[in-house]
């Protein structure tokens, strides 16, 4: 019996590619973030009154993945702004091929803003990395408060936590600041905002944030690589 | 169950190594996986015999040691093993820690059984 080291990662692939979409994205000024959550949290209501409420002229693009039907890509492409259905065909998560493959037929350069809506799983997604700027995981508060103790690793690689439906906080037993805890003890650097797709001002914070991070992305672009 | 593509990525990454090592046959391949992975050691060791059978490597083990969650304290620079994921110094209790290990989905080795030549050099699979 002869055994011989082995150095390389399990998904090495998948991360070869998603570094190579990274510095695509880098080179381009594309700010990519990777949407995370349970089925029923909410991305796609984000997603859409986000897009209801940028400027026509922002330059933003969707892909949306889920395991069947393209029900999303078409609530989504209401909005004017380019979007793709990634239909996984059972599988879990996206991963970076899916990505490649999709982005393909459009011009990183027309592109400033891309929104990746994961598969809804809290769990899956959080082993591939899709070449991103950020993960973004959404939490409702019809779920549990002890949600990101009990889903630590995709809490740990997001770099914001999404309070979603805070607009049902009366009528739910849920405590927002115990939910929040929970993100800050498996992740203390992690950036919370909360946020409601169906009141007048519920995604103010959130949009704050988004706008925050675009203008940001163009100088990250001209920074030398991190890695 | 994104554990029976990860399997598969396992089983590419054996027949890719083995093309380095013509006539060996692979007993075991050994496996780091982080708890912060997101990889259940059981589903995988489930799905890497569903993706074995059938094929010339039926039996070939799994060995999948998990990595505890390890982190420094930037500020006082103690290490310390995370207990339930709190992630806070339990020495100086500051937030402003990095981790150290617990990330991993990484290959380990493989032990493969050769015909009694000499054993050819050895390279990743990278």
């Amino acid at each position: 019996m002869e055994r011989l080291p082995l150095k390389s990662k399990v998904l090495n692939e998948n991360q070869i590619i998603a570094e190579s979409l990274r510095q695509r994205f880098r080179e381009h000024g594309v700010l990519c973030l990777n949407l995370i959550s349970s089925p029923g949290s909410g991305k796609t209501a984000l997603l859409e009154r986000t897009l209801a409420t940028l400027d026509p002229a922002t330059r933003v693009s969707v892909l949306t993945g889920d395991i069947q039907t393209d029900n999303d890509a078409r609530r989504l492409a209401r909005y004017g702004f380019p979007v793709q259905q990634i239909t996984t065909g059972g599988t879990c998560h996206l991963d970076g091929r899916m990505i490649e493959k999709h982005l393909a037929v459009w011009d990183l350069d027309q592109i400033d803003l891309l929104f990746i809506e994961n598969v809804g799983n809290l769990v899956c997604p959080s082993s591939y990395d899709l070449g991103e700027a950020s993960k973004i995981v959404l939490l409702s508060v019809t779920e549990g408060e002890d949600k990101p103790l009990k889903y630590p690793s995709i809490f740990f690689k997001s770099d914001l936590f999404l309070l979603t439906k805070i607009d049902l906080l009366p009528y739910v037993p849920f405590d927002a600041d115990v939910a929040e805890a929970n993100a800050r003890l498996v992740h203390p650097g992690i950036e919370i905002v909360r946020a409601s797709a169906t009141v007048e001002g519920g995604l103010d914070a959130w949009l704050a944030w988004l706008k925050q991070r675009m203008v940001q992305a163009p100088q990250d672009a001209l920074a030398p690589a991190v890695k | 169950m994104h554990e029976l593509s990860i399997a598969e990525s396992i089983l590419a990454a054996v027949r890719k190594e083995l093309v380095n090592h013509p006539g060996a046959r692979p007993m075991r391949v050994g496996l780091r996986i982080g708890e912060l992975s997101a990889v259940d050691v059981d589903s995988l060791t489930f799905c890497f015999e569903a993706v074995l059978t059938g094929t010339e490597w039926e039996g070939l083990q799994l060995d999948a040691r998990v990595c505890p969650q390890r982190r420094i304290c930037n500020d006082c620079g103690n290490q310390f093993a995370v207990v339930a994921y709190n992630a806070r110094c339990p020495a100086c209790a500051s937030g402003n820690t990095t981790l150290i290990s617990g990330e991993e989905l990484d290959f380990d080795y493989l032990e493969v059984e050769t015909d009694g030549t000499p054993a050819v050099e050895v390279k990743s699979a990278e």
